[in-house]
């Protein structure tokens, strides 16, 4: 496939998009490392290519498009604002294998306080249409129904925290929640620390153990091992609780059926009602919209492992061969612009297709 | 011509050479001590190259050397997918270190990676930055780390010294090779008893990017000589 073929590709889908409204926009391609790091943490690394700048330090070769339009249109957008991107994005590759480390990705985002669901449908719709011709399974997913689960849970405000944290690394998530349940005994080291906080005060054990060292002062140490004494007071989070998460996590059905699975969930978990209504009103919004929405395949921990920072519905679009990475994703990602917003946010949802793929597969066809 | 990459100084290179004169090879320095130049016997038509060993990993996936003895840490952490770049003819049997994560002794709090990244979010929270971890293991404890879902680290780079990091302000917490322990201690520091990131020992390596043509019959009877299995791609 030939970069001429590519980025001919690439110009109709940008065309697409802007003729859905979007205006198009243009992001630098060094980026400062520092933000994405923040966001993404170190895993972050393993996946872009790193560089040093002698006057602006550490700078990344962008990885994806997400946060320099998310922080250009926090700084200076238009409200209620919709986007579109065409350019390459780079990917270290740590393994050998079919995986790009430099492709063209077009994109597609709007900043919408207004009617989230239909804003959903809509970029879903679009995604849709315009891959339509590729015969592309769809998957989708909503996070938001996870984190209203966790929130909603009968336990102490630090698991819940511990939990939220965790809800984009699955095995982790996985080990805290059968430890908050009682499912997983806590480590034998945590039982002995334990036993010699009931008869010494936290302060005299750092002491005993040696000189203080590096930055996390005593006051810190005292600090978590108080938590650890109430985390071992309080009860653990309830088997009928533990099971629901289970379920959510493991659901997998057609949108119709896993409406109909949540809504009796929630008669018994109240605090994800809200988050299934939304969904309803997303599969009502796409249905107005011509779609099959009740056949669409849907499963509740979709985008649960991805490195995004999407926090309510998820998409994504593959090809038949599983080896292909998707054609396209996207997703609800309300949280990032809180985040980086400093103290100012929009609802936001929007999706990437590589062109270089949408070729590759017009080309087998 | 067959190559064979062996560190070139100090107990590593001493042990080397042992273990191959317990099989018949005997490996020397060459000229005047510190002279990086070898010879071998008991067998025609190898090389031998003394180099660092932190080197051979990069040497054996250039092809420039057709076999390396080096530590099985150092091939992980430096070769992408070292499966696919070397293979692996025979562990030696020393050399024994684990790349192990530690953390002040004074963390009475802290003693498994749940507590590690649990103390990880609290030091992000009260300091704005996320905890320092400093290591020369960049790819082996940022995949372990990944892999166990730990968050809110930082890795930092060190190359030597690393225990002292902690003290001097520059890391939170270390990521090093240790045998005995000692050295941690000595710095007031502490394992945590579910981190082994990797146990490392001296490995016999083949490159399958180099060129084997001749050296393939050269390698067919050393396998012999040393007891070891003959990889498969070295004829074709």
């Amino acid at each position: 496939m030939t970069k001429a073929a590519i980025r001919a590709e690439a110009e109709t889908l940008f065309a697409a998009f802007q003729a859905a409204g979007a205006l198009p926009v243009e992001a630098d391609i060094l980026l400062p490392a520092g933000t994405l790091l923040d966001l993404y943490g170190e895993d972050i690394r393993a996946r872009a290519y790193v560089t040093a700048d002698p006057l602006r330090g550490e700078m990344m070769l962008r990885p994806d498009f997400t946060v320099p339009v998310v922080h250009a249109h926090m700084a200076h957008g238009a409200d209620p604002a919709r986007y579109t991107y065409m350019g390459e994005v780079f990917r270290r590759q740590e393994h050998f294998g079919p995986r790009a480390s430099e492709y063209l990705q077009v994109g597609f985002e709007i900043f919408d306080r207004a009617e989230p669901e239909a804003a959903d449908a809509e970029v879903f719709a679009l995604f849709s249409r315009l891959l339509a011709p590729l015969g592309l399974k769809a998957a989708t997913g909503d996070i938001g129904i996870l984190l209203a689960a966790v929130r909603g849970l009968g336990t102490t405000e630090r698991r819940k925290a511990a939990l939220l944290r965790h809800v984009w690394r699955p095995k982790r998530f996985r080990a805290l929640l059968d430890r908050f349940a009682g499912r997983a005994p806590a480590p034998e080291a945590r039982l002995q620390l334990l036993e010699r906080l009931a008869t010494g005060s936290a302060e005299a054990l750092i002491e005993a153990a040696g000189p203080v060292i590096g930055l996390r002062e005593p006051a810190d140490i005292a600090a978590r091992a108080a938590a650890l004494i109430e985390d071992a007071e309080a009860a653990p989070i309830s088997g009928a609780e533990a099971g629901m998460l289970d379920e959510l996590l493991t659901l997998e059905d057609t949108a119709a059926a896993a409406l109909e699975r949540l809504r009796a969930i929630a008669a018994e978990m109240p605090a994800i009602a809200t988050s299934v209504d939304r969904f309803a009103r997303r599969l009502g919004a796409l249905e107005a919209r011509g779609m099959d929405a009740a056949t669409l395949p849907f499963a509740a921990s979709h985008g649960q492992s991805t490195l995004e920072y999407y926090d309510g519905f998820v998409f994504s679009f593959h090809a038949a061969n599983p080896a292909l990475p998707p054609v396209a994703t996207g997703g609800r990602y309300d949280a990032l612009t809180a985040v980086l917003g400093q103290g100012r946010s929009i609802p936001a949802v929007g999706g990437v297709i590589r062109p270089g793929l949408v070729a590759q597969l017009k080309g087998t066809l | 011509m067959l190559k064979i990459g062996v560190p070139s100084k100090g107990r590593l290179m001493e042990k080397t050479f042992d273990w191959f004169n317990a099989r018949g090879i005997a490996m020397r320095q060459t000229g005047a001590e510190r002279e990086y130049s070898g010879a071998v016997e008991g067998i025609d038509g190898v090389e031998l190259v003394l180099l660092s060993a932190g080197e051979i990993p990069r040497e054996l996936a250039a092809g420039r050397i057709h076999l390396g003895v080096t530590g099985s840490d150092l091939v992980r952490d430096k070769l992408a997918d070292w499966q696919t770049q070397v293979a692996e003819l025979a562990h030696l049997g020393f050399g024994h270190a684990d790349l192990i994560i530690a953390v002040p002794a004074c963390w009475i709090d802290v003693d498994t990676l749940d507590d590690l990244d649990a103390a990880a979010a609290a030091f992000r929270a009260a300091h704005g930055f996320r905890l320092r971890i400093a290591t020369k293991y960049h790819r082996l404890v940022r995949e372990f780390l990944t892999a166990q879902g730990v968050a809110d680290y930082q890795l930092v780079d060190s190359q030597g010294a690393t225990e002292g990091t902690v003290k001097n302000g520059t890391a939170e917490a270390i990521a090093d090779i240790t045998s005995s322990g000692e050295t941690l201690r000595a710095n007031h520091l502490k394992i945590l008893s579910d981190a082994l990131v990797h146990s490392s020992q001296a490995v016999l390596f083949a490159s399958r990017r180099a060129e084997w043509g001749e050296a393939a019959g050269t390698l067919a009877q050393l396998v012999q000589k040393l007891d070891v299995a003959e990889p498969e791609f070295t004829r074709s």
